[in-house]
C-alpha cells in the first residue's frame, strides 16, 4: 500500500523534470531532424520547401564540412593528449606530501573557474604581435629570436589556441586524476618498497594499471568537451578556416547564412559524430573491464 | 643528493603554481595600468602607476553594469530552478521505487554528453514560437539543457547514500514521503545541495554560446558575449584595459568562490564524473 503511494509520487516527482527535458531536449532535438529534410531559412521568409536527403547529399562533399571536422579532431587529439600528459605529471605531484599542497591545490583551481571566453580574452592580450608579455618576455629571456604574431599566422594560430585551451582544462584533468590516485592504497606502495621495486617501477605497476579508470572517465570527459569546443576558438580567432571547429562552422551555417535546412543537417551530424565516439570510447572501456 | 631532489621537486611545484595563477595575475594588473604603460616596449610587473581608468570606463560607457545584472539573474535563476527540480526528481529516483528509474536516469546521462550546438536551431524556433527569444526566461530555460542533469545526476547520488533508518523511523511516526523528504530528507543533502548549485552557477555564468545567440542587443544580454564583443571608442583599437577590468570583475566572484568552497568543488567535480 505504502509502496503504491511511494510510486505514484515518484511519478509526480519526475514529471516536471521530464517536461523539461521534453521542452529544452526532446522538442528542439525534434525539430533539428524535421528542419534537416528541408531547404528553409532560419527567418522563414521564404516558404520552406521539402528536398528529402538534398542536406545530407550536400553535407558529404562540402569542402567547409570537412575542413572544420579535421580542425575539430585536431584540436580534440593534440589538447587531450597534452591536458591528459600535464594533468597526469600535476595530479602526481599533488598527491604526494609537501608543505604548502592545500595552496598548490587551489592555485591549479583557478584557471578551471575562469570563464572560457575571460581566458580566451586574456591569453589574446598575453599573446598580441607587439605589447603581448609573451612576446616581450621571450625576446628578453633569448626563447624567441623576434616578437610573433602568434593569431595572425595561419599555421601558429591553431597551436596558439590549443595551448590556451590546455592551460584552461588541465587542472579538470589533474583532479580527476588526483581522485582516482588517492583511491590506491598506501600498503601497495609499501609492499613493493619492501620487494625492493623502484619508484619508477611502481608508477608502471601499480599507479598506471589502477588509475586506468579514473583515466578512461577522464578522458571521455574531455573528449566530448573538446569536441563541441566553441567558445575558445570562437573568441580568439572567429570564423577563420584556419581553425574552425565543427561547432563553430554549424553556427555560421545556421546563424550568419541563416540556413535552417542545411545547419540543422549539419547539427544532426555532429550529433552522429559524438554518438560515434562514445559508443567506440564504451567498447573499450567494456573491454578493460572483462579484462 | 635528498636535498637536490627536494629543491628540484619545490622547483617544479613553483612552476605549476605560477603557470595556472601568471595569466589571471597579468590580467589584474593591467586592468590598473594606464593606457600609456600597458601599451609599452618594457611592462612591468607591477601595477605602478596604478588607475582606476579602465574601471570607471567599463562601468561608465559601456553597459556593463546591465550585463552583470543580466548575468546575475540568468544564472541564478537557472541554478534555482534546477535545484528544485532536480532535488524533486533525485529524491524519486534515488529513494523511491520508481519502475522506469534507470531509463530516466539514461537519459539524464545521455543529456549531459549531448552537444550544446546541436539543439541550437531546434531552440532557436522554440524560444522565437513561444515569444521567448531575448528574454531572461528564455535564457533560464535553455541554460537547463545543462544544468538539470548534472544537479539530478549527483543528487541522486547524494540522496542514495542516506541511511534507510532514517526514512523508515519517519514514516513509523505517520509521516508522509513528501513531508519525508522535506523534513528528514532535504536538510542531511544539504552539502550536495550546496555543491551542485555552485557548480550549476559557475556552468551557467560562464555559458557562452546561447547568451550570444539567444540575446539581441543589451537588454538580455549577459557578461561573456559582452566581454567578447568589447569594442573600443574606434573600430581600430582594441581597449585591452577595459576588457582585462571587465574580466576581472566576471572573474573575482568565481575565484572567490572557489577560494572558499575548494573542497565542495572538487568533490562535486569528481562525484559528477566518476559516477557518470
Amino acid at each position: 500500500m505504502l509502496t503504491l503511494r511511494q510510486t505514484r509520487l515518484a511519478w509526480a516527482l519526475v514529471l516536471p523534470t521530464l517536461l523539461v527535458v521534453l521542452l529544452v531536449a526532446g522538442y528542439p532535438l525534434a525539430q533539428v531532424f524535421y528542419w534537416s529534410f528541408y531547404k528553409a531559412d532560419i527567418a522563414f521568409v521564404e516558404k520552406p520547401e521539402f528536398i528529402g536527403f538534398e542536406n545530407y547529399l550536400y553535407l558529404l562533399q562540402d569542402p567547409d564540412f570537412r575542413l572544420a571536422f579535421w580542425n575539430t579532431l585536431r584540436f580534440t587529439v593534440v589538447s587531450v593528449s597534452l591536458e591528459t600528459f600535464l594533468g597526469l605529471a600535476i595530479a602526481l605531484v599533488i598527491n604526494s606530501r609537501f608543505r604548502g599542497r592545500g595552496l598548490v591545490r587551489t592555485a591549479i583551481l583557478i584557471p578551471w573557474a575562469i570563464p572560457t571566453v575571460v581566458s580566451a580574452q586574456m591569453w589574446k592580450w598575453m599573446l598580441n604581435d607587439v605589447y603581448g608579455v609573451v612576446n616581450v618576455l621571450g625576446v628578453k629571456l633569448g626563447l624567441l629570436s623576434q616578437k610573433v604574431a602568434f593569431l595572425a599566422k595561419p599555421e601558429l594560430i591553431l597551436p596558439s589556441i590549443i595551448a590556451v585551451d590546455v592551460w584552461k582544462t588541465t587542472p579538470f584533468m589533474a583532479l580527476l586524476l588526483l581522485a582516482g590516485l588517492q583511491l590506491i592504497p598506501e600498503e601497495l606502495y609499501e609492499a613493493a618498497s619492501i620487494d625492493g621495486a623502484s619508484r619508477w617501477q611502481q608508477f608502471w605497476t601499480i599507479t598506471l594499471p589502477l588509475l586506468t579508470p579514473a583515466l578512461v572517465v577522464a578522458l571521455i570527459f574531455r573528449t566530448l568537451d573538446a569536441l563541441r569546443v566553441f567558445d575558445v576558438i570562437f573568441v580568439m580567432a572567429g570564423v577563420n578556416p584556419a581553425t574552425k571547429s565543427l561547432a563553430i562552422y554549424n553556427r555560421q551555417v545556421l546563424i550568419d547564412f541563416q540556413d535552417l535546412g542545411y545547419g540543422s543537417a549539419v547539427s544532426v551530424a555532429i550529433l552522429v559524430i559524438i554518438f560515434v565516439f562514445v559508443l567506440l570510447y564504451m567498447r573499450s572501456v567494456g573491454r578493460e573491464v572483462v579484462r | 643528493m635528498r636535498l637536490l631532489s627536494r629543491l628540484l621537486f619545490y622547483l617544479l611545484v613553483a612552476f605549476i603554481v605560477v603557470y595556472s595563477v601568471f595569466p589571471f595575475y597579468w590580467a589584474v594588473i593591467s586592468s590598473f595600468k594606464p593606457s600609456d604603460a600597458l601599451f609599452s616596449a618594457n611592462p612591468s610587473f607591477l601595477p605602478i602607476p596604478f588607475t582606476l581608468d579602465h574601471y570607471k570606463n567599463v562601468f561608465l560607457q559601456a553597459n556593463f553594469g546591465r550585463n552583470l545584472l543580466n548575468s546575475l539573474i540568468v544564472a541564478g535563476g537557472a541554478t534555482l530552478l534546477s535545484l528544485f527540480l532536480g532535488v524533486l526528481a533525485a529524491y524519486a529516483l534515488g529513494r523511491l521505487p520508481f519502475p522506469p528509474k534507470n531509463a530516466v536516469l539514461y537519459i539524464v546521462l545521455a543529456m549531459t554528453m549531448f552537444p550544446q550546438i546541436s539543439v541550437l536551431s531546434g531552440l532557436f524556433i522554440l524560444l522565437r514560437a513561444t515569444g521567448l527569444f531575448n528574454t531572461h526566461l528564455g535564457l533560464i530555460l535553455s541554460y537547463l539543457l545543462f544544468t538539470l542533469p548534472f544537479t539530478i545526476w549527483v543528487l541522486t547520488g547524494y540522496f542514495r547514500g542516506l541511511p534507510r533508518e532514517l526514512e523508515e523511523a519517519a514514516y513509523v511516526d505517520g509521516a508522509t514521503p513528501l513531508q519525508t523528504l522535506f523534513r528528514i530528507m532535504l536538510p542531511l543533502t544539504g552539502p550536495g545541495l550546496v555543491t551542485t548549485g555552485l557548480l550549476a552557477f559557475i556552468a551557467a555564468w560562464n555559458e557562452y554560446l546561447f547568451a550570444l545567440t539567444f540575446t539581441v542587443g543589451d537588454r538580455v544580454k549577459t557578461v561573456p558575449p559582452a566581454i567578447a564583443s568589447f569594442g573600443g571608442a574606434t573600430p581600430f583599437e582594441i581597449p585591452w584595459g577595459s576588457i582585462m577590468a571587465a574580466s576581472v570583475v566576471v572573474t573575482v566572484p568565481l575565484v572567490v568562490l572557489v577560494l572558499v568552497f575548494q573542497q565542495r568543488i572538487v568533490a562535486g567535480l569528481t562525484a559528477g564524473a566518476v559516477k557518470g
